[in-house]
């Protein structure tokens, strides 16, 4: 002011310094940070485990020095516990439940990807299945060991399932609170079973055309909507209109039976029986977990009760 | 409110079901011609089997066409010359050489095709009108003038 500036200049360009300065600053003080925080992040690196990628994954820090923190690693893993980490001591014997249904599960699971392997090299069609099967056999890498997975794991998962039912009726599992998931697993029983007779048509060869035959023509004797069933013809059955037309797309086991059969196999059946297997797991742990026998005692308890 | 959504559910299921049921369907024609009655000696021919699911039968005084399909669950049972039967391979139903059932699970004789003579003297077979004898039921291989049998 002393020269007899505009005061009103300076006052600008005093404000105008401030904010260019203002403006750098914020851009060091922002470089800076981001710099420290760079820093940070690359020392994180070199901890995989603290970065925020590897924490969306997995929920647990697994401390290696603390016991408890190492089990929670196999407990809260999806793959090795399926079941509920928590579940009554003996259940987890295996005298006791087989591991049927797992079982059953981890077979569904085989089935699903060789399944989607096979649909690669597959063509539903007349001219063309059976000699993709052949392709499969002979020429695909792993063809033979692939087809050979699926179909052996189909045949087992129909067993496990038979086993697993078996198992819930000799450990009286479908009582009280159970009868619904009991109900459940009726439903895929029957599931399982329309997967196995679906695929059989699939090879398009001598066995499953003649299988499927003789299965459709089981459903000419449907009650109501069989042609040959009680009160079929009554109710205007044809073999054109009937349960079974509807389930060859035609009168007999052509080319519409093997497109069905193969879009059964793969997409509808699969999607509804994932649905009821959800069902089926979800209820097992509302319903109070794996059933079990009444609880047992350890014998180092026994003898806990013993000295007193 | 509640009826009117129950009402299109049950739209659409029906609907749903419906669709699997085409309204015609591309399948070879039921109806064919196999040449003249002197074309086939006495008993089964199985010349025809292949390519309509028929054995063309004769008779000292009738020629008749048994539809190739075992009445216990459809399976195409084959001709046992040596043996003078019908054998299916899927749970052996055996018939002798009218195809009449006498052994295994079938519950009666198969089933014989409409046959006609055309102006020409052509056989004409219809697959699609069968001719049936359940057991305990009225013989329809006899209803000659309804088309089971063509006299000879």
């Amino acid at each position: 002011m002393a020269e007899g500036e505009d005061p009103k200049e300076t006052k600008q360009l005093g404000e105008g310094e401030k904010t260019q300065t203002g403006l750098v600053g914020r851009l060091r003080e922002g470089g800076t940070a981001l710099s420290k925080r760079a820093v940070e992040e690359a020392k994180t690196y070199k901890d995989p485990q603290q970065t925020q990628l590897w924490k969306s994954i997995f929920r647990v820090s697994h401390d290696r020095s603390d016991p408890r923190n190492r089990s929670l690693a196999i407990l809260s893993n999806v793959f090795l516990h399926l079941h509920p980490a928590k579940i009554n001591r003996d259940a987890t014997r295996y005298n006791f439940t087989w591991g049927m249904g797992g079982i059953t599960f981890y077979l569904f699971i085989v089935l699903t990807f060789t399944g989607v392997l096979l649909m690669f090299y597959y063509h539903p069609s007349k001219g063309q299945a059976f000699r993709d099967i052949l392709y499969l056999e002979h020429d695909v890498p792993f063809g033979k060991l692939l087809r050979n997975m699926h179909r052996w794991a189909a045949h087992l998962m129909v067993i496990t399932t038979w086993l697993h039912m078996f198992r819930v009726v000799l450990t009286g599992s479908y009582k009280k609170p159970r009868e619904f998931n009991w109900s459940v697993g009726v439903v895929l029983l029957v599931l399982t079973l329309l997967l196995s007779f679906t695929g059989y048509l699939l090879p398009d060869d001598q066995l499953g055309f003649w299988a499927v035959t003789v299965g459709t023509n089981m459903a000419r004797a449907t009650p109501m909507f069989g042609h040959e069933g009680p009160f079929g013809p009554q109710l205007g059955m044809t073999p054109f209109n009937d349960v079974r037309f509807g389930l060859l797309g035609g009168s007999i086991v052509d080319a519409n039976a093997l497109l069905r059969s193969y879009i059964w196999h793969c997409i509808g059946i699969p999607l509804v029986a994932s649905i009821f297997m959800a069902v089926h797991f979800w209820r097992i742990r509302k319903d109070g977990g794996i059933s079990g026998p009444a609880p047992v005692m350890l014998e180092s308890e026994m003898k806990a009760i013993k000295k007193t | 409110m509640w009826a009117a959504i129950a009402g299109s559910l049950i739209t659409y299921f029906l609907m749903f079901v419906k669709f699997f049921l085409p309204r015609s369907i591309l399948e070879p024609s039921s109806v064919f011609k196999i040449g003249f009655p002197s074309d086939y000696a006495l008993g089964v021919d199985t010349k025809w089997q292949q390519q309509y699911r028929i054995w063309v039968d004769k008779t000292a005084d009738r020629l008749f066409v048994i539809y190739a399909r075992c009445t216990h669950l459809g399976c195409t049972p084959d001709w046992k010359a040596s043996e003078n039967k019908f054998k299916c391979p899927c749970h052996g139903s055996g018939y002798d050489n009218e195809g009449i059932n006498f052994e295994g699970p079938a519950p009666r004789p198969m089933d014989r095709a409409h046959v006609e003579l055309d102006a020409e003297g052509q056989i004409v077979v219809d697959t699609n009108r069968l001719f049936k004898w359940p057991k305990g039921e009225r013989d329809e291989f006899e209803d000659k003038d309804r088309g089971a049998y063509i006299p000879l």
